[in-house]
């Protein structure tokens, strides 16, 4: 049987994101996700001026609000959506989120969708959520050392290296770049300024991983809202435009080892959508648990070619006032991991400079930005990517 | 014997002069018990196991529960233990008439005989010259051999070699002799058996226990402190346990002695 | 090459001794098709019956053509060690003392990625063997050993956590009387074990074989009665503390079944030297096992049994035996579950008839007790949790797999 051509995708039209979030990450919580959970729908509501009956459309992400999921949360929070999803996507859930809220306001399914990632973390939830993230990390990679994701990208990074002659002072650059750009970024955790040196010296983790390339878990949430241009205007919310999106799960199966993601399946896609090339972009957020996964993306989603990516770093300056503007909040890296919330850092962000509601040094003249999102460590490799290209409304 | 003569004989053993001797080896698991052919049925040895001691499995008491054949450590054989004796009335443990089990005895000393021949044997002619120097051992007495041997390690009281055990033992002449010259109530050794370690080899195999269980007569075996025992004068307390058809039981073997006068 | 061992210094008698911890030993019940084939020293993964692809991780459908039928089978363990990380941080307490740890990425030749323990004489972009063994939660995991044999190989720290090697470490033989027991003396004597204690029931009954027991290097005997609590508790109270590994020799057989047989002793004594013998044993020793399961490089490490093949599946000729082994073998499994926190494993080694006098009129095959004594040394050196010694007890595993029927009427036959 013939496989039919692709279908055209129909673009998202007049649907928006807006209504950035952040609840103060720290380092340790007692409270519950549901209380992260609450906080950042509480902030929705506030920046908006709606209601609680008004958010029709809800979706979430979060690795610890167990054993309640969306459903639950509902209830719990006092939520009456037409339309619910729960996002366990980690990393890529932030964009997933907004293609699929966006294609459910697009169709009349709902109007005002709350798009929350949240995470609280105990004193000891990140080894237990590592132990039982999925069954084959329980069968196959935590009892093998238990370094959790640290040996898991030690072993993505070290064949990286050996593959493209990618070099730590490479990765460090990417790692002091967003450092500087959090300096200016008051919700970020890490307040010191990291020089190259400091880099280099850090205490290793999981070979070659060493410290300042591993994420510091915290607890945090982050949310936006997703609804009609009108809708968002008559609430007097600032807006941005998704010109495109990708999505994409278990690419590349048979590479040995992660030396790409569903981003390279995908990228002429998401640029054709979008109508714009890469040299359009005026930053880009990149998801950055580690960074050598940030090098990546820089390949896989076209700024340069597969292998290139320790070239591009050298040749460019990622700070928000570089020649590549790259996460500008000081990514995970710098702002810390908040679980979900993480995977939705980059999309708040985008919305923040896209509107001219940056926290930090704000990307001079940003009109185009791409967020870009990767998630689930389930066995070797992270399973999930995506990315969306958004515009400053016009 | 009016009720104060026996009443003055419970005060003499409380004064002490009657002394109470105990024969008796103590119940341990290591302590040897009579060995046969792996493929026969074997004697339990003596096994305890703790019930409760304070603590949670019983919080005020201790106890134990014990198990062990009716063979193990110093026991009494009865008549239907053995093939000879097997249709004798009363031949049981339980049916024994109970006056059996007090009765005088006399204790053949032969510890230097066996001190430098493990199988010695008693021969009639060592009756007879005890005889004359004790006097005619009484019918229905016990007639206890004393070798010391349980004064021995174990090993040298079990006394295994490659062709078996070598301890010493009555003749099958003197065991018929002792029966039916004498009509001995029952034959007492500190060895594991009656007989000898080589009995097997003697005609009949084993006559103390085929002479004596085959006339109704009893046996008492792993006996200690005979040394303490004069020659004559001694009453032996020697009640098995009441098991229905049992062929014998461990029990405590008692020895009342004058101290006054002359035992002998 | 990895550091040979070397004798270990004295322990110092106040030094705390270090509580046992286990790795992750939580599997999906897929993946214990790994635990059976460490268990038993094989190296297994899915092979799809539909596409026969080799899959790991376990899963319940083939990536590959989405077939349900993905039974374990032994393949090639042969592969490339692609990349590696030495983990120095890790957030589970295991590892956490034990840390620096090498693990990597293998390519199975058959086609599977498997995360991997690394020994140490492997090397990134060489060949590697994967071997797959229990560690101390006694579930499966990958190790990738060199592909060619090393210097001292097993000394490596890694793989000394997945096995049992006796080498410098302190081994009681429960009875040195028999055949078996004074074979498995020899065989832990020349294995380098520091002490071989061997227990002797009733000291006063002299047995073959004495002597030259007592002239084997580093064979200490001990008085040992399994059938007296008391006796086995005298010694725990003694050396249960020092003692490493436990293998049980007392034995007890004898011919014939149920309705050929008068009463109850027999089977008596073959339940209270077998069954409860392992009972007495284990608890007097086990917690003492349990509690220095991470006592050092020489620490207490395994409980072995050694039980009749037919405690699997009873052999009428030696019926009341069987029934004894089963009840033993059933209590193995017991003490395993009990022992594991303190990640001490229990081997059973399973064997047919012994070239030993209670097998006399049993015609041949019959394994020798040493040859018997070797494997279970092997077994341990490895790891294993079950073994199967000889070509009966293999005959029997056999058969036993494919028919169990057809094994219980053929074992009736004779």
């Amino acid at each position: 049987m013939a496989i039919p051509a692709r279908s055209i995708r129909k673009s998202y039209d007049t649907v928006v994101a807006c209504a950035p979030v952040t609840v103060p990450y720290t380092r340790f919580s007692p409270e519950s996700a549901a209380w992260w959970i609450g906080r950042a729908l509480h902030g929705l509501l506030r920046q908006s001026g709606l209601q609680i009956k008004d958010l029709d459309g809800f979706a979430l992400s979060s690795f610890t609000a167990g054993p309640d999921t969306a459903i639950g949360l509902t209830q719990h929070l006092g939520l009456c959506p037409r339309w619910l999803d729960h996002i366990p996507l980690g990393g890529a859930s932030a964009v997933v989120a907004l293609r699929r809220a966006a294609r459910a306001v697009q169709a009349g399914d709902a109007d005002i969708v709350a798009c929350v990632a949240a995470d609280t973390n105990h004193v000891d939830s990140f080894r237990k959520t590592l132990s039982t993230f999925s069954r084959f990390a329980q069968d196959a990679v935590y009892p093998y050392g238990s370094g959790g994701p640290n040996a898991s990208f030690a072993l993505i990074t070290k064949n990286y290296m050996n593959m493209f002659g990618a070099t730590r002072e490479d990765f460090g650059k990417i790692c002091v770049a967003q450092r500087d750009n959090a300096l200016g970024h008051p919700l970020a955790l890490m307040k010191q300024k990291l020089t190259l040196d400091a880099y280099l010296a850090a205490r290793p983790i999981a070979d070659p991983i060493h410290l300042f390339d591993c994420v510091m878990p915290c607890a945090g949430a982050e949310a936006f809202l997703v609804c009609h241009e009108d809708t968002a205007r008559s609430l007097g919310l600032k807006t941005v435009r998704i010109l495109s999106t990708i999505e994409r799960h278990n690419a590349f199966p048979d590479d040995p080892v992660q030396i790409r993601g569903g981003w390279a399946m995908d990228a002429d896609d998401l640029w054709a959508m979008a109508g714009v090339t890469a040299d359009a972009v005026d930053f880009v957020e990149t998801y950055d648990d580690y960074p050598v996964i940030s090098m990546m993306q820089f390949e896989d989603l076209g700024f340069c070619k597969k292998g290139e990516g320790p070239d591009f770093v050298r040749s460019h300056s990622l700070t928000n006032d570089g020649s590549f503007p790259h996460n500008t909040s000081g990514g995970q890296l710098s702002v810390g991991q908040a679980g979900a919330a993480g995977g939705f850092l980059g999309l708040v962000e985008a919305i923040r400079h896209l509107t001219d509601t940056a926290l930090g040094t704000p990307v001079p003249h940003a009109k185009l930005g791409l967020v870009s999102g990767f998630g689930m460590i389930n066995y070797d490799r992270g399973l999930s990517s995506c990315a969306a290209i958004l515009a400053r409304a016009s | 014997m009016s009720p104060s003569d026996l009443l003055a004989f419970a005060q003499a053993v409380a004064s002490g002069a009657v002394r109470v001797i105990d024969l008796t080896q103590t119940l341990t698991p290591d302590f040897p018990t009579i060995a046969l052919p792996p493929e026969f049925g074997q004697c339990a040895p003596f096994r305890l196991e703790e019930v409760s001691r304070y603590d949670a499995r019983g919080p005020a008491w201790y106890w134990n529960n014990f198990t062990m054949g009716e063979h193990t450590g110093t026991h009494f054989d009865a008549p239907i233990h053995w093939v000879s004796g097997k249709d004798l009335p009363d031949n049981a443990v339980d049916t024994i008439a109970p006056h059996h089990f007090i009765a005088p005895a006399v204790v053949i000393d032969c510890s230097v005989q066996s001190a430098g021949d493990a199988d010695f044997t008693l021969k009639i002619d060592d009756l007879l010259a005890w005889e004359t120097q004790y006097g005619r051992i009484p019918a229905r007495s016990w007639v206890l051999l004393r070798t010391d041997w349980s004064k021995k390690s174990y090993a040298d009281f079990a006394g295994l070699r490659e062709d078996g055990a070598h301890t010493p033992g009555p003749a099958p002449e003197a065991v018929r002799w002792l029966v039916e010259e004498r009509d001995v109530l029952g034959f007492g050794t500190e060895t594991i058996g009656t007989d000898a370690g080589q009995a097997h080899h003697f005609n009949p195999p084993y006559p103390a226990h085929f002479y004596m269980h085959g006339k109704g007569r009893y046996g008492l075996q792993c006996l200690t402190n005979l040394d303490q025992l004069p020659a004559t004068g001694v009453v032996i307390v020697a009640a098995p346990l009441k098991i229905r058809q049992g062929s014998g039981s461990p029990l405590r073997v008692l020895a009342l002695v004058a101290t006054m006068g002359d035992g002998r | 090459m990895s550091k040979p061992l070397i004798r270990p210094k004295r322990k110092n008698p106040l030094e705390r001794t270090r509580l046992p911890l286990l790795p992750h030993g939580q599997r999906s019940r897929t993946a214990h098709g790994l635990t059976l084939a460490a268990a038993q020293g094989r190296f297994a993964l899915q092979v799809c019956d539909e596409c026969s692809k080799t899959i790991y991780p376990p899963r319940d459908a083939c990536p590959f053509c989405l077939g349900a039928q993905l039974p374990f089978k032994d393949v090639s363990p042969g592969g490339r060690l692609v990349v590696e990380t030495t983990v120095r941080i890790s957030t589970d307490p295991y590892f956490r003392e034990r840390t620096p740890w090498r693990v990597g990425t293998v390519q199975l030749d058959s086609g599977p990625l498997v995360i991997a323990h690394l020994h140490g004489d492997t090397k990134e972009g060489e060949r590697v063997t994967l071997s797959l063994k229990l560690d101390k939660s006694g579930a499966a995991v990958m190790v990738a050993m060199p592909a060619l044999e090393t210097p001292s190989m097993e000394a490596d720290p890694i793989l000394r956590e997945m096995t049992c090697d006796p080498q410098f470490r302190r081994v009681l033989i429960t009875d040195g009387r028999s055949s078996v027991g004074q074979a498995m003396a020899k065989a832990f004597s020349e294995a380098g074990a520091s002490i071989v204690f061997v227990g002797i029931a009733h000291p006063w009954k002299p047995f073959a074989g004495m002597d030259s027991l007592a002239k084997l290097a580093g064979v200490e005997i001990v008085p040992l009665d399994v059938t007296d609590s008391q006796s086995v508790a005298d010694l725990a109270a003694q050396n249960g503390g020092r003692i490493d590994i436990l293998v049980n020799t007392a034995e007890h057989v004898r011919s014939g079944g149920i309705l050929g047989r008068a009463g109850l002793t027999e089977a008596r004594d073959e339940m209270d030297v077998r069954y409860f013998g392992l009972m007495r044993l284990a608890q007097s020793f086990g917690p003492a096992l349990r509690f220095r399961g991470a006592d050092g490089q020489s620490s207490a490490t395994a409980f072995v049994n050694l039980l009749s093949v037919h405690a699997l599946m009873n052999w009428p000729a030696f019926g009341a035996h069987s029934a004894a082994e089963a009840a033993c073998l059933s209590a193995a499994q017991c003490l395993r579950a009990e022992l594991r926190p303190g990640g001490v494993k229990v081997l059973n080694a399973f064997f047919g008839p012994l070239e030993t006098e209670w097998f006399q009129t049993v015609p041949p095959p019959k394994l020798a007790p040493s040859a018997l004594a070797k494997a279970v040394v092997t077994a341990l050196k490895q790891g294993l949790e079950d073994v199967f010694v000889g070509d009966i007890a293999n005959d029997i595993r056999e058969r036993l797999a494919a028919n169990p029927k057809a094994l219980e009427r053929e074992l009736a036959e004779g």
